[in-house]
C-alpha cells in the first residue's frame, strides 16, 4: 500500500485508475476545470465529450451493461448534475452500475444559492443507491472506492460523488490500500451465499413438480456469464421449460426449443399461459414487475412460488412467494446444481411430457406471427431483416433500443442467444435511452456491430449525440421504426380511448437522411419492403455512425397484449388469430394503470 | 400468511441503528414518503459518541407484508447497520416524554394539579395562571393525560416521540 500526497484532482484520476477504468463520460463545466486540467495532463484515462449530460449517464450504461464493468459519467455542478437525474434512475430501476461524479461550487458557498450550485445528493437521494459529498480531500480517495465497490456489488446500482471546487484543488493523501479495506464495509454487506435448507427446499419442490417453469430475470445477467451458463445448465438438465423477462433476454439461448420467448404484457402467447398455469414457478432473479405479473390476486394463482433474489427488499414486495431465497444468482445456482445432482434429482417424466404437450398447443397459435406486404414496410419485417443480416456480417452484435412499439417488436423478433448483447431501458422506460447507450456499447466493443433501434419519437429526444459519434468514429447503426406517431400512446388511444389520437401523432418532423448528413454521418431511408435489405447491407457496410430512417405502417400494433389491469390468461392475441383468447378476453376488459 | 390478516394495519416499533452521517436521516425520511409508509412517530440522537452511531425509533403502521418492505428497505439504506422491529423481535419498552401547558384560574388550576399527581407528572414551569408540566410513560398514558387537561385549559403540547429498547440482555 502507498501513500502519496496529491490534489483532489489528481486524487481521482489515481483512484479511477486503480479502480480499472478505461473511460468516462462527461462535460466540463466551471467548477470541473481543475480536474480536467488534470485529465489533460495524463494518459490512460480516456474521456468522450457528449452534448448532453443524459446521454453521458446512458452511455455509461451502455458501456456498463455490455461488458459488466462499472459504468462512469463526469459532469459538472448545477444544471450538468440535474440533467443526469433521468439516467440515474434509469440505472437504479435497472440495476445498472454506475458512478457519477459531479462537481460542486466551493465548500465555502455551499448552501448560498451560488452560480450553477444544486443540492445533487438532496435531489438524488432517492434515484441512486448512495451518494456522499466529500468534506475534506483526505476521505476522497476512500469514498472514491467505496463508491466503485457500492455500485458493483450486491444488486448493482448508481453511485453519485459530489466534489466541491476547492476539493479539487487542495491537496491531501491518497492511500492506494483504500481499495480492498473499503470490502469490509461497516454497514454495507450485502449476502451472497443463500441458506441451502432454503435451497434444498426448493429442489424438493421442483422434483415433485408436474408443471414446472423457469422465469429468468436481469439478475441472471447482472451476476455475470457464468451464473448464464449455470442458468443454461441448470435448464438443459431438468428439461423444464423457460421463459425470460425482458430484462433477462439473453440469459438462456433465444434459439434454444426450451424457450417460450418472453413473458409479461407483450410477451408470448405460450410463455404467459405457461406462467398462468404452471404449478412450480422458479423465479431467478427477477422481480415480478407490475409489466410481467398483470392483476396481482390472478397471478399464477396454482403454482409454489422459489424466487431468488439478492435483494431482500425484492421478496415478497408484490407476489408472496412459498420459498425466498436471498443470495447472488449465480452461488445460488450453482448450490442447486449440486443438491439436485447429488440427490440424482428427476421430474417425473410422464407429467413433463403432457406439460410440454400443453405448451405446444398454446405454441401452435405462433402468437408473433404477423401478415406481412409488399407495399408497406411491417417493423415486424424490418427487425426480421435487421436481424438476419447482422447474422451474416458474422459480427459480434449488439442490440439497443428506445422506448415504445419498436421496443417491443425488437424484443419479440430479434434473439439473443448471448447475455449483455440487448441493452433497453426496462423499469423506468426512458425514451431517449437506446441512441446514446449504443454510444456506450460501441466505445466499449469498437469492432462489434452496435444497432441501436429507435422510434421517430424517442430518436428526437438525444439526436444531438450523432456529433458525439462523428468525434470518435463510433460506427453505431441507428434504425428508426418511423411510423410518424408516438406509437405505444397511440396503440393504447386506438385500444383504450375510442381513436382519440390526443397528441400522439408527429406529423412534422425533420428529414431523419438530411439530419445525419447534417453531421457528415451517412443518412438512409427505405420506403418500401424490397429496399430494405439494401438500405441494411449499405448500413451495415460503412464505417460511418448511420441513421437509417425506415417508413413503417402506422398502423401497426404490438400483440399478443395483456392489458394493464388483466391476468395472463386474458391476453389478446393479433387480428391474425379468430378467437382473442381461451377466455374469451375482450378489449373493454383493458383498464389503464 | 391467510387470507384474514393479511390486510389488517398493524402498528409496529422499530428501531434502526444508523451511522451518524450527514443526510442519513433525509435517507430513512425520504424512503418512508418516497414509497407511502406511515410514520406515526419518529425520534433521533446520536447514542454512541466513540462509533459515531445514532439511533431511530420508528413507530409505523401497515399490513403484514407492507411491515416487512419497510424493514427490508431500511436495511437496503447504506449506512443503516441494524433494523430492529421491537413489536415482533421479543419483548421491549417504550416510553414518551411530554411538555404540556395549562392556563387556567381557580378550580381548573386545582384539579390539573391533582390530575398531574396521578399521573405522577411533575411542575416545571409555573405562572399565575400556567403550569408546563412534564408527564412520562407510555404513549397512551401520554394521550389520557393530554386528554384529561384539554377542558381544564391546554394550550399547548410539546412531545418527544417513542423511544424504545428491548427487554433483557441483548443490546441492538
Amino acid at each position: 500500500m502507498s501513500t502519496k500526497e496529491m490534489t483532489g484532482s489528481e486524487i481521482i484520476i489515481e483512484a479511477l485508475k486503480d479502480q480499472g477504468v478505461d473511460v468516462m463520460f462527461g462535460l466540463p463545466g466551471g467548477v470541473l476545470l481543475p480536474l480536467y486540467d488534470a485529465l489533460f495532463k495524463q494518459n490512460g484515462l480516456r474521456h468522450i465529450l457528449v452534448k448532453h449530460e443524459q446521454a453521458a449517464v446512458h452511455a455509461a450504461e451502455g458501456y456498463a451493461r455490455s461488458t459488466g464493468k462499472v459504468g462512469t459519467v463526469l459532469v459538472t455542478s448545477g444544471p450538468g448534475a440535474t440533467n443526469t437525474v433521468t439516467g440515474l434512475v434509469d440505472a437504479m430501476m435497472d440495476s445498472v452500475p454506475l458512478v457519477c461524479l459531479t462537481g460542486q461550487v466551493p465548500s465555502s458557498l455551499i448552501g448560498n444559492d451560488a452560480f450553477q450550485e444544486a443540492d445533487i445528493t438532496g435531489i438524488t437521494r432517492a434515484c441512486t443507491k448512495h451518494n456522499y459529498l466529500v468534506k475534506d480531500v483526505n476521505d476522497l480517495g476512500r469514498v472514491l472506492h467505496e463508491a466503485y465497490y457500492l455500485a458493483r456489488s450486491g444488486r448493482p446500482g448508481p453511485v453519485l460523488v459530489d466534489i466541491p471546487k476547492d476539493i479539487l484543488q487542495a491537496t491531501g493523501t491518497y492511500r492506494s490500500g483504500d481499495k480492498t479495506t473499503v470490502v469490509e464495509h461497516k454497514s454495507y454487506k450485502p449476502q451472497v451465499k443463500a441458506d441451502m435448507t432454503a435451497i434444498k427446499e426448493a429442489v424438493a419442490l421442483i422434483k415433485g413438480a408436474k408443471k414446472p417453469l423457469f422465469y429468468g430475470g436481469g439478475g441472471i445477467v447482472n451476476s455475470g456469464d457464468a451464473a448464464c451458463t449455470l442458468f443454461s445448465q441448470f435448464v438443459k438438465m431438468t428439461g423444464i421449460p423457460c421463459t425470460l423477462t425482458l430484462m433477462g433476454l439473453g440469459a438462456f439461448p433465444g434459439s434454444d426449443d426450451q424457450f417460450l420467448g418472453m413473458m409479461g404484457m407483450h410477451g408470448t402467447y405460450e410463455a404467459n399461459l405457461a406462467m398462468h398455469d404452471c404449478d412450480v414457478m422458479i423465479n431467478i432473479g427477477a422481480r415480478f414487475d407490475d409489466r410481467v405479473t398483470g392483476r396481482l390476486d390472478a397471478f399464477s394463482p396454482d403454482s409454489k412460488k422459489i424466487h431468488v433474489d439478492i435483494d431482500p427488499s425484492s421478496i415478497n414486495k408484490n407476489i408472496i412467494v412459498d420459498v425466498p431465497i436471498i443470495g447472488d444468482v449465480g452461488h445460488v445456482l450453482e448450490d442447486m446444481i449440486k443438491v439436485w445432482k447429488a440427490e440424482q434429482a428427476q421430474i417425473d417424466a410422464d407429467a413433463l411430457t403432457s406439460w410440454w404437450k400443453e405448451i405446444a398447443d398454446w405454441r401452435s397459435k405462433e402468437s408473433l406471427k404477423y401478415t406481412n406486404s409488399n407495399k408497406i414496410i411491417k417493423p415486424q419485417y424490418a427487425l426480421e431483416r435487421i436481424r438476419d443480416l447482422a447474422l451474416e456480417t458474422k459480427k459480434d452484435t449488439y442490440y439497443t433500443t428506445e422506448v415504445g412499439q419498436h421496443q417491443m417488436w425488437a424484443a419479440q423478433y430479434l434473439n439473443f442467444d448471448k447475455p449483455k448483447r440487448w441493452l433497453t431501458s426496462g423499469g423506468l422506460g426512458t425514451m431517449g435511452y437506446g441512441f446514446p447507450s449504443a454510444m456506450g456499447v460501441q466505445t466499449a466493443h469498437p469492432d462489434a456491430l452496435v444497432v441501436a433501434i429507435a422510434g421517430d419519437g424517442s430518436f428526437q429526444m438525444n439526436l444531438q449525440e450523432i456529433a458525439t459519434l462523428m468525434a470518435y468514429r463510433l460506427p453505431v447503426k441507428c434504425f428508426i421504426l418511423n411510423n410518424h406517431c408516438l406509437g405505444m400512446v397511440r396503440q393504447w388511444q386506438e385500444m383504450f380511448h375510442g381513436e382519440r389520437y390526443s397528441e400522439s401523432l408527429l406529423d412534422v418532423q425533420p428529414d431523419f437522411v438530411k439530419l445525419a448528413e447534417a453531421y457528415g454521418a451517412l443518412g438512409l431511408r427505405a420506403t418500401l419492403p424490397g429496399e430494405l435489405d439494401d438500405v441494411i447491407r449499405q448500413a451495415y457496410a460503412s464505417d460511418l455512425p448511420t441513421i437509417v430512417d425506415v417508413r413503417t405502417d402506422a398502423s401497426e400494433n404490438v400483440f399478443p397484449m395483456i392489458p394493464s389491469g388483466a391476468a395472463h390468461n386474458e391476453i389478446l392475441l393479433g387480428p391474425e388469430d379468430s378467437e382473442s383468447s381461451e377466455n374469451g378476453g375482450s378489449l373493454e376488459s383493458g383498464v389503464l394503470v | 400468511m391467510t387470507n384474514n390478516d393479511k390486510d389488517d394495519i398493524l402498528r409496529h416499533t422499530i428501531s434502526i441503528l444508523v451511522d451518524n452521517e450527514s443526510g442519513v436521516l433525509a435517507r430513512v425520511i425520504g424512503l418512508f414518503s418516497g414509497r407511502g409508509y406511515n410514520i406515526e412517530s419518529l425520534t433521533v440522537a446520536e447514542t454512541d459518541h466513540m462509533e459515531n452511531l445514532s439511533k431511530i425509533t420508528i413507530v409505523t403502521s401497515g399490513t403484514r407484508q407492507v411491515i416487512e418492505q419497510i424493514k427490508a428497505q431500511l436495511d437496503r439504506l447504506v449506512p443503516v447497520r441494524r433494523v430492529v422491529d421491537l413489536t415482533t423481535d421479543g419483548p421491549s419498552v417504550e416510553r414518551e416524554m411530554a411538555l404540556v401547558k395549562v392556563a387556567g384560574q381557580g378550580e381548573n388550576r386545582v384539579e390539573s394539579l391533582r390530575i398531574a399527581d396521578i399521573f405522577r407528572a411533575r411542575v416545571i414551569d409555573s405562572s399565575n395562571s400556567s403550569f408546563v408540566f412534564e408527564v412520562f410513560g407510555k404513549a397512551g398514558k401520554v394521550d389520557a393525560f393530554i386528554k384529561l387537561m384539554e377542558p381544564l385549559g391546554l394550550v399547548d403540547v410539546s412531545r418527544t416521540g417513542v423511544v424504545a429498547i428491548s427487554r433483557g440482555v441483548e443490546g441492538l
